[in-house]
């Protein structure tokens, strides 16, 4: 065996930490526990693993050795008799489900961290610490708060997991879909966040890809777990994700977005690609499209260009007039609109947009913005970049942004 | 088991506003509903609380006992009403809380009581 470097074993570290927690929260019905006997674990993996070589099978070495780190620690603190039953709990463990004992616990874990009882910041963070195994640093790092405050939110949830017994289960049948939906909103959020900054700092980069491993975990325990039935929401999701997730390598040049239409497309992920509309195919087979089918549908469109003029837009307004018809809310309109300039014309599309009450949303602007400059209405185009530009979130699309309005013309006047 | 204190914050001068008929109609579903909890086995206690102006604040901390007439807290929304339940956990709480919000027609808190 080969001595990895410190940087693989924390790539080791992050991907078994989601079911090494999961499983000992199972058996010892806490999660604070579970993690801290997990970290001690981490600390003698890191002294040893370099020396002694990663064991065939880390994820069950760290459980192992976290286990009896625990066991340890409620020998030490038996005193207090609540602690016996605990410590029983370990050597006589609950059996296991017949859908094998790791996608349970990790799924009972996702349920966990996505309670609709903690507030939506509480389930983004303690998804990404707990499934993710990303440390308390690097979360606040994403999301741009002190670390302080992030370590209290964490701290915040598990406590209020465990004191008002929010319960470390799949749902039953009936509430499944809702609560599926929940979590799905969680990885949705995970994502955009990483996808949105798109400013090539690295931590919030390191978002989208964690977004993509948790939503492939989410489907293999989905796909393993026949009382959950088909879901094709979870494909959808996930198809979107990697069909945008493709296009990153020609999203930023040179510290400026580049629009989609002029996007160089052999710099996109041909294989993500493939994957992505697979996916997208095997899923709207199924009949019951829903909101990420249908966005990850229109990406599919998209990346099914060789080049933007080939695009089938009339496609694309049609995948959005579905889309709409399921969210009716101001910014799907919007898009659909950016589709509709596509077959009908910006006239037509201005028309649209103009009535969206969207004044304190960048991307408003920004669409009203290009559609005057092909109207050829350089003047009103011009004070629309300005007022996309002061609400735009980072520098590529200000950059972007800038660039499109110190190119236009004088025009008629 | 954990048991979760189901609480209705209510807006007295509202309660003035609302119809005999409203009334009538919270008070049968509240009725049902506690008929029903009573029957599942969750039901540990509740009761519906008179206005805020019938309180008195006592202040015993001190060396010498002070009354104060009036609710502790000057809310427009003080506590109207209260289950008490015990069920196995908070999505079963949350099942119930649904079902009392419906009968009494407000918004409902479910707080655990601490453990032991």
């Amino acid at each position: 065996m080969s001595t990895p470097a410190p940087a693989g074993l924390a790539a080791v570290f992050r991907a078994e930490h989601g079911r090494v927690v999961a499983g000992l929260a199972r058996r010892l019905g806490d999660l604070d526990l579970a993690e801290d006997a997990l970290g001690e674990a981490l600390v003698v993996a890191a002294e040893r693993w370099p020396v002694d070589g990663v064991p065939p099978n880390p994820g069950a070495w760290l459980t192992t050795v976290a286990r009896n780190k625990a066991l340890d620690r409620l020998r030490r603190e038996q005193r207090r008799e609540h602690k016996h039953a605990e410590a029983h709990m370990i050597t006589d463990p609950t059996p296991h489900e017949p859908t094998g004992p790791v996608e349970d616990d990790r799924l009972r874990l996702v349920f966990t961290c996505c309670h609709p009882a903690l507030g939506p910041e509480a389930r983004v963070a303690l998804t990404l610490r707990l499934l993710g195994g990303l440390t308390v640093p690097e979360i606040a790092a994403a999301y741009l708060v002190p670390e302080t405050t992030m370590a209290q939110r964490l701290t915040r949830a598990k406590q209020k997991i465990a004191r008002a017994g929010i319960p470390y289960r799949v749902p039953a049948a009936a509430d499944l879909a809702e609560r599926l939906d929940g979590v799905l909103a969680v990885l949705y959020l995970v994502f955009n966040e990483g996808y949105l900054s798109h400013a090539g700092q690295a931590v919030r980069d390191d978002l989208t890809g964690e977004a993509v491993r948790l939503a492939r975990q989410l489907r293999e325990m989905v796909r393993r777990t026949p009382s959950l039935g088909t879901q094709p929401e979870v494909d959808g999701l996930l198809a979107l994700m990697l069909l945008t997730e493709a296009r990153r390598p020609a999203r930023v040049a040179e510290g400026r977005l580049v629009p989609l239409a002029e996007q160089d497309r052999t710099r996109w992920d041909a294989a993500l690609v493939d994957e992505g509309h697979r996916l997208v195919r095997g899923c709207l087979a199924l009949g019951r499209p829903g909101p990420y089918q249908l966005q990850a549908a229109v990406n599919a469109v998209h990346t099914d260009a060789l080049d933007a003029s080939m695009t089938d837009w009339s496609q694309v307004v049609q995948l959005y007039d579905q889309l709409l018809a399921l969210r009716p809310t101001p910014v799907v309109a919007l898009n659909r609109a950016v589709a509709v300039a596509e077959v009908d014309g910006p006239e037509v599309a201005l028309g649209v947009v103009d009535r969206l009450p969207l004044e304190r949303y960048h991307a408003w602007h920004a669409t009203r913005a290009d559609l005057l400059r092909r109207l050829g209405r350089p003047q009103e185009a011009r004070a629309a970049y300005d007022a996309a530009i002061g609400l735009a979130g980072n520098d590529a699309e200000r950059a972007f942004l800038a660039g499109r309005r110190d190119g236009l013309g004088r025009g008629p006047t | 088991m954990t048991q979760y204190l189901l609480s209705v914050h209510t807006d007295f001068d509202d309660v003035a506003g609302t119809t005999e008929a409203e009334m009538q109609q919270a008070y049968a579903q509240v009725d049902a509903f506690n008929t029903e909890l009573q029957a599942s086995g969750s039901w540990v206690f509740a009761g519906g609380l008179t206005p805020p102006a019938d309180a008195t604040v006592v202040d015993a901390a001190g060396p010498e006992a002070v009354l104060t007439d009036g609710p502790y807290a000057e809310t427009k929304e003080v506590l109207g009403g209260f289950w008490i339940i015990d069920v196995a956990d908070l999505d079963a709480a949350l099942d119930v809380a649904k079902k009392a919000s419906a009968a009494c027609m407000g918004k409902v808190e479910v707080r655990p009581f601490q453990g032991e």
